[in-house]
């Protein structure tokens, strides 16, 4: 059991971390849920891209480096620790490719994964819709088969679409069987945002930032080629485990660690309230650590070839509530000033969306205690 | 990089694991917490025999040579297990210490400020005193009754003889922590796994009370602090020779005093009035948690350890 780094990784360590010393932006990116912050921050995925740094666990011929896992999260962990900017790709990279790589063909992969590694096309998502939030399986958005077009209608309503207001194209599922039982029956899409038919509605956020949208669909045609996976396996594709291992459940382990950081500094230099937040502010740290060293303990299981299976759901527990205490107890320390809009306030902004995206700590307590600790399903309500 | 226990770890963990479900630790605790001390002084010796007192003695003083990480993982066990007796003064505190010992022998130690009393001292073969760098016998004075009915404290006055030691008294501090910790994690575990048995059987309203979702997102919470403290402990363990042992170690200490305690309200709670009998083994489990949270420096003092420490940024490697 050890915490030990090869020479190999270190050296990838360090190259990350000096080519990133060297290129962030010094001043932070405007928002990317602004139209002038988004451009920048695709013109910054270009830049990461032309160093082959946007998404180095990808082959080389779709603009990766062969990366091994350890170091991809030791990449992502640089990242962090650099204050590099968020990653307007984030949909695409983290959440569609796994499932592209693992359900796409290779056509689609050749089409596909260059320009979303490059940050050139920017991807959002459409899973929620109106009347299916955390109980995503009953969703009513159609799809219809056009045999002779060779492709699908589709028809409905999608809300909560991260990036939507700005991005290219969108993934989501769609009913292609009306028929079928709730979780079968659903087809996987990929499709452009600017298709006939498609409308899109910028929502903003509690920012006032559009930072998600509403997607109307009316008689919206897609190829077959567009289709992810096969028909009527929709479901299955989405939860295929690569999506979710990459992209919400292992993020880089030292993500919480420069803000609890940061924290320490507000807290030492802090005139008031020093004694009374001091507790909570180790927390903050001790928790930030915490999760550090789950997250190796993670890789590590992954590594072995094991999977995070039901764990990810105490991950995503965690890390959202500490993320909210921590940004709450700077809000606290800065007093009378923890109003004035600031690096803490668009944190503290940002992490009380962490509990309810990505499925609600809700749904996810339930998944612990059904799938981790055996407790009896609850009985469902009337379906729809 | 491998950041998860070793066969090896978990092989040990199985070993101890089996013994002391076959020991029937309950009722061996309860005899120890009514005066009878003989199954514990036997379980002690076999446990002896396991290597359990020799994992941190330097291999020249006759010990194992094992890691810190091994010990931890021997005294998740005693706590899983409720095994009473001064464990984390024989196994972890003094070893380290470098005070010469025998690993047979049952000792016991006070170090003022933050642990002033010496525990079980009744029962030991040898009482001991730290008071900064210096090691004395100790006399035996007034005993007090813990919240745990398997601790009795003693207070210890140092006779003048010193005893020599070739440790640093702050690495051993850090070692009692961490064994602490080790040993609250396994109490949670115990707990935890108590409660989630007893609410699939316990029925009311028709179900299983462990359907309900009060029942299910309140033992949710304890399985997530018992994961975050275990990667703490792990942490601590590894780097317990490196630079940052006493913030890690502390920093082990805040994490499973508080999901301990948190496994221990909610067993509690799901249990219901059963749960507050000293009829149960729960009770064992329940009072010798509370003990341990504040035992070896409660979390409040152990978070201004962390942040007292924490110059440094926590990048890891």
């Amino acid at each position: 059991m050890d915490l030990d780094l090869t020479p190999d990784e270190v050296a990838f360590r360090d190259e990350a971390r000096d080519w990133l010393a060297r290129h962030v932006p010094a001043t932070p990116l405007p928002s990317m849920d602004t139209e002038a912050g988004f451009r920048a921050h695709q013109e910054w995925e270009a830049q990461l891209s032309q160093a082959h740094w946007s998404v180095v666990s990808w082959p080389t011929e779709f603009g990766g480096r062969e990366s091994s896992l350890t170091e991809w999260v030791l990449f992502e962990e640089e990242y962090y620790r650099a204050g590099a900017p968020g990653r307007v790709s984030q949909n695409g990279i983290f959440l569609l490719a796994p499932i592209i790589f693992e359900h796409g063909t290779p056509e689609q992969q050749r089409r596909f994964l260059p320009s979303m590694g490059s940050g050139e096309r920017i991807w959002a998502q459409a899973w929620s819709e109106p009347e299916a939030g955390s109980d995503l399986a009953s969703l009513s958005s159609t799809a219809t088969r056009d045999e002779d077009r060779g492709g699908w209608v589709l028809n409905g309503q999608k809300t909560w679409s991260s990036r939507a207001a700005y991005a290219h194209w969108g993934f989501g599922l769609f009913r292609s069987d009306p028929t079928a039982a709730r979780h079968a029956g659903l087809t996987y899409f990929l499709f452009p945002l600017d298709a006939a038919g498609v409308t899109v509605r910028p929502i903003p956020q509690l920012d006032g930032e559009a930072g998600f949208a509403e997607l109307f669909f009316d008689n919206v045609f897609v190829p077959d080629a567009d289709v992810l996976g096969a028909p009527g396996d929709g479901w299955r594709v989405a939860m295929s485990t690569a999506g979710n291992e990459r992209g919400l459940s292992l993020r880089s382990p030292g993500r919480f660690c420069a803000a609890a950081d940061r924290l320490v500094e507000l807290h030492r230099t802090s005139d008031v309230g020093r004694a009374e937040h001091a507790g909570r502010v180790a927390d903050a740290w001790i928790k930030a650590r915490a999760y550090q060293l789950y997250t190796w303990g993670t890789v590590s299981q992954l590594v072995d070839g094991g999977d995070i299976g039901a764990a990810g759901s105490v991950n995503k527990v965690f890390w959202s509530e500490l993320d909210v205490a921590l940004h709450e107890t700077a809000l606290d320390l800065l007093g009378p000033a923890g109003e004035v809009e600031s690096g803490w306030t668009d944190g503290y902004l940002f992490s009380l969306s962490g509990p309810i995206y990505a499925g609600t700590n809700e749904i996810q307590r339930n998944i612990i205690a059904e799938r981790i600790l055996g407790l009896p399903r609850e009985p469902k309500g009337e379906r729809r | 990089m491998r950041f998860l226990p070793t066969e090896e770890h978990r092989g040990f963990a199985a070993s101890l694991d089996r013994l002391l479900t076959a020991a029937d630790v309950p009722t061996v605790a309860r005899a120890w917490a009514s005066g009878d001390v003989a199954p514990g002084r036997k379980l002690w010796s076999r446990l002896v025999d396991q290597g359990v007192t020799a994992l941190l003695l330097a291999e020249e003083d006759g010990g194992a040579g094992a890691t810190m990480v091994d010990a931890t993982i021997a005294f998740e066990q005693l706590g899983r297990h409720l095994v009473p007796g001064p464990w984390i003064e024989s196994a972890a505190y003094l070893p380290v210490l470098g005070v010469p010992l025998d690993p047979e022998q049952m000792t016991t130690v006070a170090v003022p400020p933050l642990t002033p009393y010496a525990v079980d001292a009744q029962v030991a073969d040898r009482v001991l005193v730290v008071t900064g760098d210096a090691v004395h016998t100790g006399v035996v004075g007034a005993a007090l009754a813990s919240i745990d009915t398997t601790r009795t404290l003693h207070e210890v006055t140092p006779d003048g003889a010193p005893v020599t030691h070739t440790g640093d008294p702050a690495k051993a501090l850090d070692a009692a922590v961490l064994a602490c910790s080790a040993q609250l994690l396994g109490l949670g575990e115990r707990m935890l796994h108590e409660a989630v048995g007893y609410v699939k059987q316990r029925r009311q309203f028709g179900r299983e009370i462990g359907s309900y979702q009060a029942i299910k997102h309140a033992l949710a919470d304890v399985r997530i602090g018992l994961d975050f403290a275990r990667p703490l402990i792990a942490g601590a363990a590894v780097g317990f020779d490196g630079p940052e042992r006493t913030r890690d170690c502390a920093a082990a200490k805040v994490g499973a005093a508080e999901a301990a305690d948190r496994a221990m309200r909610t067993a509690l709670q799901v249990h219901g009035a059963i749960g507050y009998t000293a009829e149960l083994d729960l009770s064992l489990a329940l009072l010798k948690t509370r003990a341990l949270v504040g035992a070896w420096g409660n979390p409040t003092h152990h978070r201004g350890v962390v942040l007292a420490r924490l110059e440094a940024p926590c990048t890891s490697a």
